[in-house]
């Protein structure tokens, strides 16, 4: 657990970095601290390492001031991933990775060795492991710079925006790999980030701050989204947080139709008799879908054609059962036949549901919502007027 | 200085015949050229040792670069001949100590490689900067084991430049009478009355730029064997 104290960061021109700011980040959670430019998130990440001191105020490492420690042994036992990844540009990927073990006085083979699984588990084929940094992509780049956070196994890791400076596709990637990731190593994580997307999808909970260096709410994702603290916090959400909130509700049980698919290489005549609606829903032999075939208005004169994958609308996004109500929504919402495609875990067909039936299970999900929350605020409000007596 | 000026064994004075002249005065002219390796070489070491916490301090401290890297760069424009007179009575050496010439060398080296040094750090990121003391590196290895490596083509291109320009300057101590090949063109200038006489002087210049070819090349070569990762980048 890292706890700050009331930790202040004033420079000598003046300018107050961080101001007063408490909090704690649980053992084995991830903690986002996510805010505009100039709002000392990032400058509190590193006062937790010492590269920058507090002015006042202290931070506790699992109940251990960091200021009692030495601070080239203090960053040795925690990992660090900054932006472009910073790697050693002299030295090998390998060498890279096991910076931190050779400074502890490692096994020089051993350290290697176990960069080398390193590598795998962050998703990079060990023959990279040869290899200088130059020769890499930015995002093989970042993953490096992930396993060597990694390799002396840190129980703590801070994280300063590392995955800003990647393609959006690459940063998702990425993001998803990193939350596999620390699915098994519950490390005890600090992330820096811009960007309150992906504060919110990967936060167990999220510190935002506002300039100044004042902390303006820490809650979890979901909370943030549906109890913004002030207006501040409300707007840097953004404006389409209603929605994104669904991202959290779990989809559950819901009422799906019945699809009667066809399957690519069948006939389009078979197609047009299953359709509903006009539209046929297509799958592979796994029943897996692949697409949308509009066969209402066929001409006779391809019925006996048979149904390939060029033909298809592949408009629809796909939503699994253990996925969230907006991602549902979402499949609803993109396919060309109105109906979305439900899918198990293995990616198969299960069935379809509209928009308005995804709006119904999300409105009677509302109403029980709207109905405790107003039996909250009754609460607090007599627990406020109790203190004020 | 000990050696005494012979006529030339032949009457040829064409420039040509510089082959014919080494092979005359083979034991001499091969003492010069050790003594211009060495002279040349040495200052540079001695003056890279001294610019390396020079440039450190330039780089670390950013308000002493400008006067750290002004104040080296002058020394530069002392013209060589006023300073190889005037290192002796400054350090309280008798003029015709043999330590006058490296030492005014490293003048030279210190003022030429102050400014590559800092430089060559100001080459590392600050991203690896800041990963490396993140890491945990204290400041004396990283210096030693990120920054430095990372520097070294600058200072190796550095290097280059004070080493060639020493092979020259060597040679012109050689004409206030220092043993090196810079002899050979006081030679040549002796030999030349009432006629011009070629031999040596060509032969002192051929010589001049065949060590600075390879004192040059061992550098280039160095760096190489030093800088892997450079090349990875174009492969």
């Amino acid at each position: 657990m890292i706890r700050f104290e009331s930790v202040t960061k004033r420079y000598p021109d003046g300018t107050l970095a961080v101001d007063e700011l408490s909090l704690e980040a649980p053992s084995g959670e991830i903690t986002v601290f996510v805010g505009p430019s100039g709002c000392g998130k990032t400058t509190s990440l590193r006062m937790i390492n010492r590269m920058i001191e507090p002015s006042s105020g202290r931070i506790l490492l699992d109940d251990r001031d960091t200021a009692s420690l030495k601070p080239s042994e203090l960053r040795r036992g925690i990992g660090y991933v900054i932006q472009h990844a910073g790697l050693f540009p002299h030295r090998t990927v390998v060498d890279n990775v096991a910076t931190v073990p050779y400074l502890l006085g490692e096994n020089r083979k051993q350290a290697r060795a176990r960069a080398m699984e390193l590598l795998e588990r962050v998703g990079l084929d060990p023959a990279f492991g040869k290899r200088y940094p130059a020769q890499l992509s930015g995002g093989q780049q970042q993953r490096v710079g992930v396993a060597r956070a990694l390799a002396a196994d840190p129980p703590v890791m801070l994280m300063d925006e590392p995955f800003s400076a990647v393609d959006p596709v690459v940063r998702e990637q990425l993001q998803n790999e990193f939350l596999r990731l620390q699915a098994e190593l519950h490390k005890t994580i600090v992330f820096v980030t811009h960007d309150i997307d992906e504060a919110i999808k990967l936060g167990d909970k999220v510190a935002v701050m506002r300039v100044g260096g004042h902390l303006a709410q820490l809650a979890a994702p979901a909370e943030l989204l549906s109890r913004p603290a002030d207006s501040f916090v409300a707007g840097f959400v953004g404006r389409d947080r209603g929605y994104r909130a669904l991202g959290f509700a779990e989809a559950g049980e819901l009422p799906l139709s019945d699809e009667q698919p066809v399957t690519l290489g069948a006939t389009v005549r078979e197609a047009r008799d299953r359709a509903q609606d006009e539209w046929a829903l297509v799958v592979d032999d796994d029943r897996k879908p692949q697409g949308w075939l509009a066969v209402g208005r066929m001409p006779d004169a391809v019925l006996a054609d048979p149904v390939t994958e060029q033909l298809l609308n592949l408009g629809g996004t796909l939503a699994r059962t253990d996925g969230s109500l907006r991602s549902v929504l979402d499949a609803a919402l993109s396919s060309p036949s109105g109906r979305g495609v439900m899918v198990d875990e293995e990616g198969r067909l299960l069935g379809t549901i509209t928009a308005g039936e995804v709006l119904d299970r999300i409105e009677h999900r509302a109403s029980l919502e709207r109905e405790k929350a107003v039996e909250q605020a009754a609460e607090e409000h007599l627990a406020r007027s109790d203190t004020a007596s | 200085m000990t050696t005494v000026i012979s006529a030339p064994a032949s009457a040829n004075s064409s420039p040509s015949h510089f082959w014919g002249y080494f092979m005359d005065h083979r034991h001499d002219d091969l003492h010069y050229l050790w003594l211009h390796f060495y002279l040349s070489v040495l200052p540079v070491v001695i003056g890279l040792l001294i610019s390396l916490p020079l440039g450190y301090v330039a780089r670390r401290y950013k308000w002493t670069y400008p006067p750290i890297v002004s104040l080296t760069g002058l020394l530069y424009t002392i013209p060589s001949i006023a300073l190889f007179v005037i290192v002796p009575p400054v350090l309280g050496l008798s003029s015709l100590d043999p330590k006058q010439v490296p030492i005014a060398l490293t003048v030279y080296s210190i003022a030429l490689l102050t400014r590559v040094v800092a430089d060559g750090l100001a080459s590392v990121s600050e991203e690896t900067q800041l990963a490396a003391t993140a890491m945990g590196y204290g400041r004396l290895r990283r210096l030693i084991g990120v920054e430095l490596p990372i520097a070294a083509p600058v200072i190796a291109a550095g290097l280059r430049v004070a080493m060639v320009s020493n092979v020259s300057l060597v040679a012109v101590a050689g004409t206030i009478g220092m043993d090196n090949l810079g002899r050979l063109f006081d030679i040549g200038r002796q030999l030349s009355t009432p006629d011009p006489y070629y031999p040596p002087i060509v032969l002192g210049i051929v010589l001049c730029v065949a060590l600075a070819l390879v004192l040059d090349g061992a550098i280039v070569l160095g760096n190489r064997v030093i800088t892997p990762w450079r090349r990875a980048v174009a492969r």
